[in-house]
């Protein structure tokens, strides 16, 4: 007699911590192993891309922070980014190397959230604990910049919104002496990690091929081999003046894109250094009246910066006709913002290209004859964070 | 091909009767295509040897609501070779299918879902198109210019049905839309009053 054996339908998440947000997961297994991966996503849509339609310039950048919520203020650069290419204005080099420290920051921030996750996902407690004690630390610096540890709404196109507050330099120099002995820490907990490679090495394999038809970017691209990084393909603000490596892995599994990200934050570590070193005062936003708002003093003394405070806080800057696609590299990869702008204050189309979208569709891909266990494995070295999947 | 001027002739030449209109903008090239083109054009920019956009970025839809052509869709491509964006482009009317670029890019297809959640565009050989990002059961097509920002419907748990229930949306005041117009070109509403009493004088 023959029995019939059929396929198990595993219903993974929405509130699975390993999960890393709101996802749903169909799974098809055989015994063990994953046959198939049905990605449900769209739990935590939001629709801020219709949103930001109806919203001047300036107001629509908060949306751009409860994207990727780990690393705000990467967000807010490309969109920074693409009003100042279409407008044609100079951002003045103080808050070109202020948006790239705190771009920096917000790589750390992601790296050490991802790294120390994925962690946790396979079994090792220990790393997040001491992760996000530093995590913690660089939230102060975004909040005594912005006044707010996460939703910063701190870039404007044109510059930044205030100058940094004073000792926050030194306290940021600070962190890069003693942050590097946390990464050696965290590195002597994982990287010769018996339990640690077991679970990643040669698991979820991307190979340079599939990483270019998969839309792959970022760390996701790296692992497999390609050297490519925007910030030194297609330099942007002032990062053509510094020196980074970009760290690229051999294999594409899981493992090397962890030794990417580990790489990542010590390269991240020297940029913020040398923004720290090259910064001279200067101004942060630029002087055009008619985009920056105007200071409080001289609002207090003229006439027309007041009527110019006005307007930029009710109507807001007009931006001309045009279309363009700006991106910036974000810690999750290539973060794009598509604008099309009609003449008018508020933006006519504005796509966001977020890099976890591409990433989580080749769940499927990745995971195809791998055992359920290295489910969260795979997820976890994905970089998912779901208010970007989701917009 | 290292320089985007180059690129454009390379293209113009290649592609003659299938392109309508090249430019170069930002540091990139826009191309303009018809629909029935797009296979063609997109096979040759990726497996050409002086070419190859070889990623996929994005795929999506421009909605002018006015126009007989209401859709525009938008490719945006990637060179990592020669370090080119391409950002191509052709429009349709609101029933027209077009063809899927799965079969070139896997990676379409989560993104051709999306253009078919979120503006209703339908495509032609996708292996699954389901929507993706709204919710199940959802109705309507939300980045469409003549969907309101508000929605149709809200969500919310009933004690007496005991369970989750779908209502039409109310609002205690409806979404403001303040018109900022400059104070020297005067309003729009104001503007056409004035020229009412302009012609009865």
């Amino acid at each position: 007699m023959t029995k019939k054996i059929k396929n198990l339908n595993l219903n993974f998440g929405p509130q699975h911590p390993a999960a890393h947000g709101v996802l749903r997961l169909i799974l098809e297994l055989d015994g063990e192993v994953v046959e198939k991966a049905d990605p449900h996503i769209g739990l935590l849509h939001r629709g801020t891309e219709k949103l930001i339609e109806n919203k001047t310039y300036m107001q629509a950048v908060p949306y751009f922070d409860r994207l990727d919520y780990v690393a705000p203020m990467n967000q807010e650069h490309a969109f920074a980014l693409a009003i100042e290419k279409i407008l044609n204005i100079d951002v003045p080099i103080r808050a070109q190397y202020i948006r790239v420290m705190f771009c920096e920051i917000g790589r750390i921030l992601s790296h050490i959230l991802n790294v120390t996750t994925q962690a946790l996902d396979v079994g090792a407690l220990t790393p997040s604990l001491w992760g996000f004690e530093e995590r913690e630390t660089l939230m102060t610096f975004y909040e005594r910049v912005s006044g707010s540890r996460l939703h910063a709404n701190y870039f404007r196109a044109g510059g930044v919104h205030q100058d940094l507050p004073a000792g926050l330099e030194n306290d940021i120099a600070k962190f890069c002496e003693s942050f590097p002995k946390i990464i050696n820490d965290l590195e002597n907990l994982l990287t010769d990690n018996r339990i640690f490679k077991q679970r990643n090495v040669d698991i979820g394999v991307v190979t340079k091929d599939d990483a270019l038809n998969y839309s792959f970017s970022g760390v996701m691209i790296r692992g497999s081999g390609i050297p490519w990084d925007l910030r030194k393909s297609q330099p942007y603000d002032c990062y053509g003046q510094l020196e980074f490596k970009i760290p690229i892995g051999k294999n594409g599994d899981c493992y090397d894109r962890y030794l990417c990200r580990i790489e990542e934050m010590k390269e991240s570590v020297s940029i913020i250094k040398q923004c720290l070193s090259k910064m001279e005062k200067g101004p942060i936003k630029t002087f055009d009246g008619k985009i920056s708002p105007p200071s409080k003093k001289e609002i207090k003394q003229s006439m027309e910066a007041l009527i110019h405070h006005f307007k930029l806080f009710t109507e807001g800057y007009r931006v001309p006709k045009d279309e363009i696609y700006t991106a910036v590299e974000a810690p999750k990869g290539e973060f794009g913002v598509y604008l099309i702008s009609d003449g008018s204050s508020k933006p006519y189309k504005c796509k966001i290209r977020a890099p976890g979208f591409s990433h989580l569709q080749s769940m499927d891909y990745l995971i195809k004859g791998h055992m359920l266990a290295d489910v969260p494995a795979v997820l976890g070295s994905l970089d998912i964070v779901f208010g970007e999947v989701d917009r | 091909m290292n320089n985007l001027i180059d690129l454009e002739k390379k293209i113009n030449s290649e592609l003659t009767t299938k392109i309508n209109k090249t430019s170069i903008k930002h540091n990139q090239i826009y191309v303009e295509i018809d629909k029935e083109d797009l296979i063609d054009v997109v096979l040759f920019i990726k497996t050409n040897k002086d070419i190859k956009f070889r990623q996929l970025i994005d795929i999506t839809v421009v909605d002018y609501p006015e126009e007989t052509q209401r859709f525009k869709i938008v490719y945006l491509f990637l060179s990592h070779e020669f370090n080119h964006r391409l950002i191509l482009s052709y429009t349709i009317n609101e029933k027209e299918l077009i063809s899927s670029l799965t079969s070139i890019f896997p990676s379409a297809n989560w993104m051709e879902r999306e253009v078919f959640d979120m503006y209703g565009v339908n495509f032609k050989d996708h292996p699954d198109l389901r929507r993706i990002l709204t919710d199940y059961g959802f109705e309507g097509h939300p980045l469409r210019k003549d969907f309101p920002l508000t929605g149709h419907s809200e969500v919310r748990y009933s004690e007496e049905k005991k369970k989750v229930i779908n209502e039409p949306v109310k609002l205690e005041q409806n979404y403001r839309n303040f018109d900022y117009e400059s104070p020297w070109e005067g309003t729009k509403y104001i503007k056409e009053i004035s020229e009412i009493n302009d012609k009865k004088n």
